[in-house]
């Protein structure tokens, strides 16, 4: 093969690309490093930027080559994903040009963590993840699959993987939405060894689907020597997919929620998705009851029209009113919205502090049956009561010692 | 350092807030006399180019027009055209503000017609301006500062041409009624009141009177019916939309919230807020605030807009005074409502009168290209050096009693929180509080806001901490490189010179 027909591509560069540059490298037999830079920052990090160049060529033994880089304020771990694709076009390698974790980015989530929202930001869109965390989404996710065109499929692996060690993530759950199928198992690599809490696992239609994905992270987890725990979040998105929604549920342990995807599944059914959803109400209402059933979270899919907040909020009180603990956003405006509305309202904290509060004189008074006014109140009812205390409480909504200034 | 002189003319060098006190009095302009104009009152001239013979123009003249037209103007570029065609030179260009459709004017330049331009520049001049293509030195001053030095005669204006919506032969002139519509015409005040010879050119002439005469005839030599004086869809501007960015309403919601809680919103308070995205969305997270608490402000300021002029007529503001309306619901109003009041430079903002309104407002909010650790700011270059904005109101608005900048932490990787700014147009002693979407910095000379927000869950951070967090996320700038020439001076609000634009260096071409 002629040497000087080998380029390759990588990264985006046009007017829509902000935060993003485009690579190209011709490798050439001699002439060492020859660096092209045209960038809006040059003034600012033409140097940091040549240097960075060249420790990746060089971690990659790349000695000869014409690079040139197009670039609109990409952030370092951004420059080097779109390098890194490139150069792999070119050469076989195992190595992985890794950035160190930033220590923000060191931290845990568990099992119970409320999930209200989590914000759905496209894989190879550096871009958007970079202010993500400010909204304050419970969970983040970094998607690979729907929002990454087919063709760059690859490159979005890079940002994300760079993503989950240098972009903060502000305290959110560190989710990535891997692809369907085989694809979705290569996805792993990427993600598995960079502290990613929780993997959303799409169009999941049998435990099979779950199994499949576990066993590819525990093999990961085995030769990286990784201890800590990643949970899964199945997206029920087809009619099988529903009549199986038990049987997923309870595949793992590490299965802590379980969302239903209606865009998807209203086209499988063929029917038009509305914003009642009379035609969802079959396996929005299974998809809850199996979540129910394993004690894991039911979460609902996003809402689409990102300018109307208030049907937003009619589908948020709907949702809750069916069971479900949380639902996807597509826009960080739809997050707070989101939170208001699944958090205890007014009327339900008032409600509990009441029976809350009987249950605890009852207690005092040696009495075994707790009565509100003139109605009995059974100890499942207490203790749902008390739960939406806790999560009030936690929400910062009611304070922790709501009961000395209680006056019933 | 500043230099001691500019395009020959000696300058004081920046001294401090309320440092330098002038002792001279005022400029005047020539006593008229009536019998050298027409008995009957009127003074229409054939066309423009008349106008200018008949005022004298020749070689070396400050021309001066105002900006009320934005990027709609027609007029300016006229007058230079037919300066052109007469063959006259080395002219001064004296506009309130200039816009990106003065392109228009870079050829002038190129061919001498013009030689410099003393006002603030947008866009394509003040890139000419930057690469050092322009043969004097650019003065830049405030709208406050414009109105000051015509006053104090530190500039003096040979011919003042004042394009308006609606005049009539006598010269009244407003910008209230007709296709042209801007609203007011404050910007041409001082232009009108100390010109040697004044023009009033309109696309709308009417039979006296030309009522409100916001620029009276008595000061007026000729009047000029023209087919067209501006491009009304430019003349109104784009930006008067409220911002859908997450990341700005964060900044909006950020900053509304923290005037919340410094109790800055309270009945009868007053502000002023731009017309910028961002602006537009703290006007609205205001009126929410307000109306949850029933708070009305005694009056806001403007560049008024559809928003500002809504809480005016809902009755959450009792006074808009205006000092150019952004879009045409501000001019219906404004024509409408007698609590929308029209203002000008010098009510609104000249320093060396007995006081202006921008002192009295509580709480204005404004933007920047840049801020240093020290709270000083820049507005009109870029970090590149690169002169790319006018000061407009931003300096005198600086007095208002508590300054909030909402500003992104950093643009596309360029940290906007700096060690130093590349120039500076305001100091820090007048800039209070910094709002970013990562951290709120309140100035260590705000003691009482300091305290204020002590129990606040708001993002408090130091501005040191918002600068570090900037360098973390987009690394440790190198430093920008400019040339020693200097291409424009940045006037304070008292006439000295606060700092200077370098002439940037291009990049060779291998």
């Amino acid at each position: 093969m002629e040497l000087g027909e080998q380029i390759s591509r990588s990264g985006n560069c046009d007017s829509n690309s902000k935060g993003d540059c485009f690579v190209s490298i011709e490798l050439k037999q001699s002439g060492g490093v020859n660096f092209e830079l045209e960038s809006k920052v040059k003034v600012f990090y033409g140097k940091s930027i040549e240097k960075l160049c060249r420790s990746i060529l060089a971690f990659f033994s790349i000695e000869n080559v014409v690079i040139a880089i197009k670039d609109n304020g990409a952030l370092p771990y951004v420059i080097a994903a779109r390098i890194e694709v490139a150069v792999k076009q070119l050469i076989t390698s195992e190595k992985e040009f890794l950035f160190d974790f930033i220590p923000e980015n060191l931290y845990e989530s568990n099992q119970d963590r409320f999930r209200f929202s989590r914000l759905y930001l496209p894989g190879n869109t550096p871009y958007m993840m970079l202010n993500a965390g400010l909204h304050k989404p419970n969970g983040i996710i970094l998607d690979l699959e729907d929002a990454v065109a087919i063709t760059k499929k690859n490159e979005a692996r890079y940002i994300v993987r760079n993503a989950l060690r240098t972009q903060n993530f502000y305290g959110a759950e560190r989710m990535v939405r891997i692809n369907q199928g085989e694809l979705g198992i290569e996805d792993l690599a990427f993600i598995v060894p960079h502290n990613v809490h929780v993997i959303l696992v799409p169009k999941c239609e049998s435990a099979t689907d779950i199994h499949r994905v576990e066993e590819e992270i525990s093999r990961i987890k085995k030769r990286k020597d990784l201890m800590q725990d990643i949970f899964l979040m199945p997206i029920i998105e087809s009619a099988l997919g529903v009549e199986n929604a038990f049987e997923i549920a309870s595949a793992s342990r590490n299965i802590v929620a379980m969302a239903i995807g209606l865009e998807d599944y209203t086209a499988d059914l063929g029917v038009q998705r509305t914003n009642t959803g009379t035609e969802s109400l079959y396996a929005r209402m299974r998809v809850v009851n199996a979540c129910r059933a394993v004690r894991i979270q039911a979460i609902d899919s996003v809402f689409s029209d990102v300018g109307d907040m208030e049907a937003l909020v009619e589908n948020v009180k709907r949702s809750k009113s069916l069971g479900f603990q949380g639902m996807g956003c597509i826009h960080p405006r739809q997050i707070s919205v989101v939170h208001e509305n699944f958090a205890p309202n007014w009327n339900e904290i008032e409600r509990a502090k009441k029976i809350v509060n009987a249950f605890h004189e009852a207690e005092k008074n040696g009495l075994a049956v707790v009565s509100v006014g003139t109605k009995m109140v059974d100890p499942p009812v207490v203790k749902q009561q008390l739960k939406v205390l806790e999560l009030a409480i936690s929400l910062g909504i009611l304070s922790k010692d709501w009961r000395s200034e209680y006056v019933g | 350092m500043v230099p001691t002189e500019i395009n020959g003319q000696v300058v004081i060098p920046y001294m401090g807030v309320g440092k330098f006190v002038p002792k001279k009095r005022k400029y005047n302009s020539y006593i008229s006399t009536n019998a050298d104009f027409p008995a009957d009152g009127n003074k229409k001239v054939k066309n423009l180019k008349e106008a200018l013979q008949k005022a004298g123009l020749v070689n070396g003249m400050r021309i001066s027009t105002h900006h009320h037209f934005r990027d709609g103007d027609l007029l300016a570029n006229r007058v230079f055209d037919i300066a052109h065609e007469m063959g006259v030179k080395g002219l001064i260009w004296f506009p309130s503000a200039s816009f990106p459709c003065h392109e228009h004017l870079i050829p002038y330049l190129e061919d001498g017609t013009i030689s410099r331009i003393e006002g603030s520049m947008n866009g394509p001049l003040g890139k000419y301006c930057s690469e050092g293509k322009m043969k004097g030195v650019a003065v830049l001053r405030s709208h406050g500062g414009r109105y000051q030095a015509i006053q104090d005669g530190e500039v003096h204006i040979d011919i003042a041409i004042i394009g308006a919506a609606c005049a009539d032969p006598f010269g009244n002139a407003n910008g209230l009624n007709g296709k042209s519509a801007s609203g007011l015409l404050g910007f041409a005040l001082a232009d009108s009141q100390f010109a040697d010879r004044v023009i009033v050119a309109t696309d709308n002439m009417v039979a006296f009177p030309c009522v409100p005469w916001q620029i009276q005839g008595n000061y007026v030599d000729f009047t000029v019916e023209m087919d067209q004086i501006g491009i009304p869809e430019r003349i109104i501007s784009g930006t008067t939309q409220i911002t859908k960015s997450p990341d700005r309403l964060l900044i909006a919601e950020l900053t509304a919230r923290f005037c919340e809680e410094a109790g800055i919103i309270k009945d009868g308070f007053s502000f002023q807020a731009g017309a910028g995205g961002t602006s537009l969305a703290i006007g609205e997270f205001f009126a929410r605030i307000m109306k949850e608490k029933g708070i009305k402000a005694r009056f806001a300021r403007g560049g008024s807009n559809k928003y500002l002029v809504q809480m005016l007529e809902e009755g959450l503001v009792e006074y808009i005074l205006d000092g150019q309306t952004f879009d045409l619901e501000g001019v219906r109003s404004m024509r409408e409502n007698p609590n929308h009041v029209w203002t000008s430079p010098f009510t609104s903002y000249n320093y060396h009168g007995k006081g202006n309104f921008a002192g009295m407002v509580d709480v204005a909010i404004l933007g920047a290209t840049e801020v240093d650790v020290n709270f000083n700011a820049n507005v009109v270059t870029h970090s590149d050096g690169y002169l790319l904005h006018g000061i407009g109101g931003w300096q005198n608005c600086l007095f208002s009693k508590t300054v909030i900048l909402p500003i992104p932490l950093f643009r596309n990787r360029i940290p906007v929180v700096r060690e130093e700014v590349t120039t500076i147009c305001g100091p820090g002693e007048l800039i209070d509080v910094i709002v970013t979407e990562r951290g709120i910095a309140i100035n260590p000379l705000r003691n009482d806001l300091l305290r204020k927000l002590k129990e606040s869950n708001l993002p408090i951070k130091s501005i040191h901490e918002l600068k570090k967090e900037a360098e973390e996320i987009c690394g440790v700038m190198e430093k920008c490189v400019l040339s020693d020439e200097i291409v424009a001076a940045i006037k304070w609000v008292d006439g000295t010179v606060i700092d200077v634009v370098r002439k940037v260096l291009l990049e060779e071409i291998d």
